[in-house]
């Protein structure tokens, strides 16, 4: 699946020819697959999660055949702009750095808030602590300038290893991730803060790509309208989650 | 922003001296040339302090697996073997990993005018623990090449110097050593220029970044993520190795002319001959 | 796999274990060893080749390609891998596709490069849309393929050109006596007697270039490494198999591939280096030395 490199599908709706045709384009969806409930590889080897599902049904809607990859975060816009995929659908808020990029869907999840999460029972300094965020997120970017002590590290696991282990006093990351091992961590983490960071959730598309980003709003428009966008952010959230 | 501006404001970024902020939009070539710049420093830093140490424990290496008594020629036989089998990007993850296990506690150390708190948490820090691992991952490499040569130092030589009453320690200082020296040189050359490059993965891979302080990569990775174009920062990256790699061999060449000075000058180039070169 | 399996909730201890060690997602991770291993015997005799054309080019007598040549192998060792992996592999992708498009689509008269987009026409794309999932992998895994002989054959380059050095001037000029064209020289001469003295080398280059293997995942093929942080990383009771992270286990796993890798290999090469001696009125002590280094 995966690749940075791999060549590249569908991509250009340079299709005029084809849109008449009975026959479905191919859409290759780039995700990161580790990034749970969002994104992230069963134990079948599948990607899955809430976006396979959303992102299943949005090409269902819009007639599109769509084939999934998953790509490291870091390069996941450079590899969209040069064509390996199509689409990302990987829990990517809505930024205005992003979008000069990038263009965006409207968005498939509203904007939820990020949580610290900390060792119960620990007064943590918030805005002078030593705070651990996933490099290269909004989150990172946030402590950079909230004066807190930020560490970076490259996956989202060793954010929530460095609270545990001491090394940093919180973890600043998104709340959908963190609530599930919160709740499971019996009591040994909790949550000690939250802040809002950054919009919904929107599907990331080329800026040349208009038609697809078409098809796409449309598609999610109409799921929002019949409700079922509702259900499965439920489903994969939990019935507290906000919904549209 | 002019670019002098720039290089006060993040030509030491890297050791956290300067504007605390990194540039977020519109990032120029001259911002992109001097906080890369900047993380070099770190990969300067970590090269030579593993290379400097890892000389030593190399030597020591050498002769320990070049040594008849298993008691030796079995432990400097398994460190290098563990070192140079496995890939460097798995010593890093291991070593942080066991580095975290480590009780935070302090351990004072006496330097005689000034006594110094050493911490335990030092080692999961880039500037301590990256460098425990480059030392030893180097120390195995070069352990190598040096037993290697030493294998080829010519047996006449060291009769000699036996016929002539040397002791042991004075044969291997005055007579093996150099010639080993002088027969490992193109190949640790090699070693030390892997050596440099090998410190990009040292926040890559094995250790996080404190407050946004990290090396070349990291500063280009840092570029590459918001301007989202990876065809400027990296480049940028690889002509600072070059220019790095380059001042290497200048220098590792100085060495090889100082250790080849009692040839005559047409054969100060004839061990690079004799010993195909590695890598 | 097991019949068992069908409820991992309900499985405790080693029922546990052997079920947990056969999903799908561990499939893939012991393929992925194939991959490893396929990607390794493809790009030995690839970097070879390039390394063989570099070390030759800059020993050409024709002064364009031996600035060529000498740019390649020296250019190429300054850059520490991982930065080259980091751009290169995307610019060879656009580079083939760009080269499509204008043999394919003369026609289209848009940009390639609109904004930040690098677009090209339908038919230049590589591979295919229509092409199954299939070949985009294998084309992903070639052009890794081809990132990492670009950056070995460089080091091969240097290593071949130091062993064509090396051959006894004694020999060429024997041959020279003999009357043979430059181009018999380099074919009956050189190129036999070169092997030996760049084996030791080559050797040496095979285990870094295994010891380069960990970073086939910025490439974007699914090597060990990735499905070794996947598979460790904490699962919550969203999976049907939850587990703490267990990260460090799976990379001493992969630590234990590799010291095996290089134990297997070290003793082809000596066998190798055996035979070549062969004949060759050396003693093995002079081989010793030359076999040093990474």
């Amino acid at each position: 699946m995966k690749s940075l490199i791999k060549g590249t599908v569908a991509g250009m709706i340079v299709s005029v020819a084809l849109s008449g045709m009975a026959m479905a384009q191919t859409i290759r969806m780039g995700t990161e697959g580790a990034y749970p409930p969002y994104n992230f590889i069963n134990d079948a080897g599948q990607v899955d999660g809430f976006e396979r599902e959303v992102g299943d049904e949005l090409c269902k809607r819009a007639g599109l055949t769509c084939e999934w990859v998953t790509n490291e975060w870091d390069s996941i816009i450079p590899n969209l702009v040069s064509g390996n995929y199509d689409t990302i659908i990987a829990g990517m808020s809505i930024t205005a750095e992003r979008d000069k990029v990038i263009d965006f869907t409207q968005d498939y999840y509203p904007a939820s808030p990020s949580f610290f999460v900390a060792m119960s029972g620990q007064s943590v300094d918030l805005k002078g602590g030593v705070i651990a965020a996933q490099a290269a997120t909004i989150q990172a970017g946030f402590v950079a300038e909230s004066g807190a002590t930020l560490v970076e590290f490259a996956t989202p696991d060793e954010t929530i290893q460095a609270v545990r282990n001491g090394e940093a006093d919180a973890v600043l990351a998104d709340s959908d991730f963190l609530a599930p091992i919160v709740a499971e961590s019996n009591g040994e983490l909790e949550v000690v803060g939250q802040e809002r960071i950054g919009g919904g959730i929107g599907m990331g598309i080329r800026e040349s790509d208009g038609d697809l980003k078409a098809k796409m709003d449309k598609a999610i428009g109409s799921m929002k309208a019949d409700g079922t966008l509702n259900t499965m952010i439920k489903k994969w959230f939990g019935d507290d989650a906000a919904t549209f | 922003m002019s670019c002098l501006a720039t290089i006060q404001a993040y030509g030491l970024r890297s050791l956290g001296i300067g504007e605390r902020l990194l540039p977020k939009t519109d990032i120029t070539l001259c911002e992109h040339f001097v906080l890369i710049g900047s993380g070099m420093i770190w990969n300067v830093y970590f090269g030579i302090l593993a290379l400097g140490f890892g000389f030593w424990m190399a030597l020591a290496l050498a002769v320990g697996k070049n040594a008849h008594s298993p008691l030796l020629r079995l432990p400097a036989t398994s460190f290098i073997f563990l070192f140079r089998g496995s890939p460097l990007f798995i010593q890093f993850f291991v070593a942080y990993q066991l580095f975290v296990l480590l009780p935070k506690v302090g351990v004072a150390i006496n330097l005689g005018f000034v006594e110094i708190t050493a911490e335990t948490r030092w080692l999961t820090r880039a500037w301590l623990g990256a460098v425990i691992v480059l030392f030893m991952n180097t120390a195995a490499y070069a352990g190598e090449i040096f037993y290697g040569a030493l294998r080829a130092v010519p047996k006449g030589d060291v009769e000699a110097a036996a016929a002539f009453g040397m002791t042991p320690r004075q044969i291997f200082w005055r007579v093996q050593c150099p010639t080993m020296l002088r027969l490992a040189w193109p190949s640790y050359t090699n070693e030390a220029i892997f050596m440099f490059h090998a410190t990009t993965l040292v926040f890559f891979s094995g250790f996080p970044a404190w407050r946004q302080a990290g090396d070349a990569l990291y500063y280009a990775n840092y570029i590459a993520d918001k301007t989202f174009n990876p065809f400027i920062a990296y480049p940028v990256v690889a002509a600072y190795f070059i220019l790095l790699t380059l001042v290497i061999i200048g220098l590792w060449g100085l060495a090889e002319q100082y250790l080849n000075r009692h040839l005559p000058h047409g054969q100060r180039r004839r061990t690079r001959i004799r010993l195909p070169l590695i890598r | 796999m097991f019949e068992f399996c069908v409820e991992p909730s309900q499985l405790q201890g080693l029922t546990w274990l052997s079920c947990y060690l056969t999903t799908g997602k561990h499939m893939a991770f012991y393929t992925s060893f194939g991959t490893v291993l396929l990607l390794l015997a493809l790009t030995a005799p690839t970097a070879l080749l390039f390394g063989f054309c570099g070390a030759v080019a800059s020993r050409s007598a024709i002064a364009p390609l031996r600035w060529i040549g000498r740019t390649y192998v020296a250019m190429v060792r300054g850059v520490p891998d991982i930065v080259f992996f980091l751009f290169v592999p995307i610019a060879l992708d656009q580079g083939f596709e760009y080269i499509r498009h204008m043999a394919l689509c003369p026609e289209v008269t848009e940009p390639i490069r609109r904004g930040n987009d690098f677009v090209v026409c339908t038919a230049a794309k590589l591979p295919l849309n229509a092409d199954p999932q299939w070949m985009h992998e294998t084309y992903g895994f070639l052009l890794a393929v081809l990132s990492f002989a670009i950056v070995f054959g460089a080091f091969a380059g240097n290593t071949l050109r130091g062993a064509f050095e090396a051959v006894p001037k004694a020999q060429i000029e024997t041959a020279q006596a003999y009357g043979m064209t430059s181009r018999q020289l380099f074919w009956r001469i050189l190129l036999p007697q070169m092997w030996i003295y760049a084996l030791p080398g080559l050797s040496n280059l095979w285990a870094i270039l295994t010891k380069a293997t960990p970073l086939l995942f910025l490439l974007g093929v699914e090597d060990i490494v990735y499905w070794a942080r996947e598979l460790g990383s904490m699962k919550t009771s969203a999976f049907s198999y939850p587990h703490p992270n267990w990260q460090l286990w799976y990379f001493l796993g992969l630590l234990v591939f590799y010291l095996l890798l290089t134990w297997v290999s070290d003793r082809a090469f000596a066998r190798l280096m055996a035979r070549f001696n062969l004949g060759q009125g050396r003693t093995g002590s002079d081989t010793a030395a030359a076999g040093v280094g990474r």
